[in-house]
């Protein structure tokens, strides 16, 4: 049973970890329908922007919660603005050109950003401090769930919260919604479309830097690829719990979190892939929108 | 008109050829022919070019003294770029050029193509770099050798470490699922099965890159395992390693030489300590050794690159192998380099009959304070 709970939990976060990530994939394709494949290299530059600010306010010698909330905050102020860049520059051009352009523009930018950042910065492995300390309440139960873990299961519910009540009760997210559903519809009744679609990215770009800062300082090692490899995970899970959907992307991460901890634990690791895409596979024959996910209706 | 061009072209031609072929049998007679293959371009280059300035400033100092017998030595430089099919191209223009012994190939996939060719011409192989154990092992290859000791001897000494040293009877193996990782941790398992000492409790691959690593920490600590094995590189080793810790899971980790890395200790911290990491044994301390990187200092302005020892150590054992045998034939020198002990960087080497370097091994590794400690 205890063996249980340890998977669980290993699931949880593991799925709380793609859930951050996941969230800004859905929320792009839920606006202007894009696969967004830089989103994982905003995530890294996240990483890597906090990384920067944190070593140096740890050589000025800020305390630790300082240290957090700067390194959080330039994180997402330089993140979102590479977010907000990148669709002016790859993707707003390209908005009446056919779908797979603007894909390709997209896997264009994230190997852009990747190479960029291998040029600008380096190739190794570089050491990322623990931000999160090991908190002394938490000790009875670390070796089933550390603080980090803890503090990732926290942020992700709140992101969740916070994004759905964004987007049912606010003005800006009644705007969002009436661009997603029909977006010449939108620009007709008055919404600014290009507004509407900056801040999509904007908040997108700043819940991957958040995940990014809170995911490297979990694992403590970054490098220019981790964002690659995450993303392809992130939206996996943000298919399988319907792509588009809030909800659904937390609860595709989730799910696919506890599927790869439990193939792990009670099959093998080896086959943790295996099952993780089985189920994508399974899923989407029976439901192709996704576990969440609207039924689109084509009307003749 | 255009016809008489093409004759006096063609007669030329032959000319030029029977020319070219009386100096060459000429020139063959005083110098020896050494070919040094391996990566010169392309991603794996940092492997190839040390081997290619330890050749360059071994022939310098051998022929400034008046060469091995009286003749001097010519090098052959040609790029494999550790492909299969350009080391075949390369290892047939090295047999037609009369190569007559070959320091290289780097990668052990495309030296393993090539034997083939050099063997046929009888034409002795040394490489300072392949670790695939079936290149001498299986026996196929009778003209290979090489100064860098296989994988397999590195799981050995591991299993031997953790059975012998530590007392350990119930281990976890786990690797990367990588041509290297996963050979090395099938090693490990199979020795470890051999010995009939210990149990293996788990044997795993991770996938890797993953974000989080603890449902097999998990797993690793309720097969009640005394210490992991690991096979793989430092970027996993370092998170599984963290992983253990904060998951409070007191067992060893032990690894191979793809952790014994810098990056590891600076990456992994405070959760490095008391690692356990096997790697090439440390040389440091020798004179040849400190002379072989002073040489390249001196010649090349940096400090040496991987393997820079090994092709080093390749190139005076086959020197004196030659100068003993008093030709290139195989044979005569298979015969030198099987009985007469070489002082090289890497020790004084000889080598068995399958051709893998007696003298030349691993060491394991702790990490202490922040630094890999060499255990004696």
């Amino acid at each position: 049973m205890d063996y249980f709970i340890e998977l669980l939990f290993s699931g949880l976060s593991r799925g709380a970890i793609y859930a951050l990530i996941a969230l800004g994939y859905t929320m792009v394709y839920g606006i202007i329908g894009l696969i967004n494949f830089a989103h994982g290299e905003i995530y890294m530059i996240g990483a890597f922007t906090s990384f920067i600010v944190a070593t140096i306010l740890t050589i000025l010698g800020f305390p630790a919660l300082a240290i957090i909330v700067l390194a959080g905050l330039a994180a997402v102020i330089w993140s979102a603005s590479y977010g907000f860049t990148i669709e002016k520059i790859a993707y707003k051009p390209l908005r009446h050109a056919p779908r797979l352009s603007a894909l390709i523009s997209a896997i264009g930018m994230s190997m852009f950003l990747q190479n960029y950042v291998l040029l600008a910065q380096t190739s190794d492995f570089l050491p990322f401090p623990q931000l999160i300390p090991d908190f002394d309440f938490m000790e009875p139960i670390a070796h089933i769930v550390g603080s980090s873990d803890m503090i990732i299961l926290v942020v992700t519910t709140v992101v969740m919260i916070g994004l759905t009540f964004l987007i049912k009760y606010t003005k800006i997210g009644k705007a969002m919604r009436a661009t997603s559903q029909d977006r010449t519809m939108a620009m007709l009744v008055g919404i600014n479309v290009d507004r509407i679609i900056s801040v999509t990215f904007i908040i997108g770009s700043s819940l991957a830097a958040i995940g990014g800062m809170l995911v490297a300082s979990h694992i403590g090692q970054i490098n220019f690829y981790i964002g690659f490899i995450a993303g392809i995970k992130a939206f996996t899970a943000a298919v399988l719990g319907g792509i588009g959907s809030i909800p659904g992307a937390v609860l595709g991460s989730v799910v696919l979190g506890l599927t790869e901890s439990f193939a792990t634990g009670y099959v093998s690791s080896d086959y943790e892939d295996v099952f993780a895409f089985s189920l994508l596979v399974l899923i989407l024959i029976f439901k192709p929108s996704g576990i969440l996910g609207k039924v689109d209706t084509q009307k003749v | 008109m255009k016809l008489n061009v093409s004759r006096k072209l063609i007669a030329a031609a032959a000319g030029l050829m029977f020319a070219a072929a009386i100096p060459a049998a000429v020139v063959a007679e005083d110098t020896i022919k050494l070919g040094v293959v391996g990566p010169h371009s392309g991603d794996l280059a940092s492997y190839g070019l040390p081997s290619v300035n330890a050749a360059k400033i071994l022939t310098e100092q051998i022929n400034a003294a008046g060469g091995i017998n009286g003749k001097k030595i010519e090098l052959l430089v040609e790029d494999t770029v550790c492909d299969a099919k350009t080391a075949t191209d390369v290892a047939t223009k090295l047999v037609s050029d009369g190569a007559q012994i070959v320091l290289g190939g780097i990668c052990s996939g495309s030296t393993k193509a090539a034997l083939p060719i050099y063997q046929n011409a009888g034409i002795l192989v040394m490489s300072p770099s392949a670790t695939n154990p079936a290149l001498t092992q299986s026996g196929d290859y009778n003209n290979f050798f090489r100064t860098i000791a296989p994988d397999d001897a590195q799981a050995k000494l591991d299993v031997d470490f953790a059975l012998d040293k530590l007392g350990y009877t119930k281990l976890a193996v786990v690797h990367d699922k990588g041509d290297y990782g996963k050979g090395f941790a099938e090693f490990a398992k199979k020795f470890l099965e051999e010995s009939g000492r210990a149990d293996v409790v788990l044997f795993e691959g991770v996938t890797p890159g993953a974000v989080d690593y603890s449902a097999i920490v998990q797993k690793i600590k309720k097969s009640g395992a005394e210490a992991v094995i690991f096979g793989g590189y430092h970027p996993e080793a370092s998170k599984i390693v963290t992983m253990m810790k904060k998951k409070r899971l007191e067992a060893d980790f032990i690894s191979d030489d793809g952790v014994k890395d810098i990056t590891f200790i600076k990456v992994a911290g405070k959760y490095a300590e008391g690692a356990y990491a096997s790697g090439p044994m440390d040389t440091s301390s020798n004179p040849l050794s400190k002379d072989a990187v002073a040489a390249h200092k001196a010649e090349f302005g940096s400090d040496p690159g991987a393997f820079y020892e090994n092709a080093y150590s390749a190139v005076l054992a086959m020197a004196n192998a030659v100068e003993k045998a008093g030709s290139t034939d195989l044979d005569a020198l298979k015969k030198v380099l099987q009985t007469e002990k070489v002082d090289t960087p890497v020790g004084a080497i000889s080598f068995d009959e399958k051709g893998d370097a007696i003298g030349v091994g691993f060491s394991v590794y702790q990490v202490q304070d922040g630094v890999f400690i060499e255990l004696k």
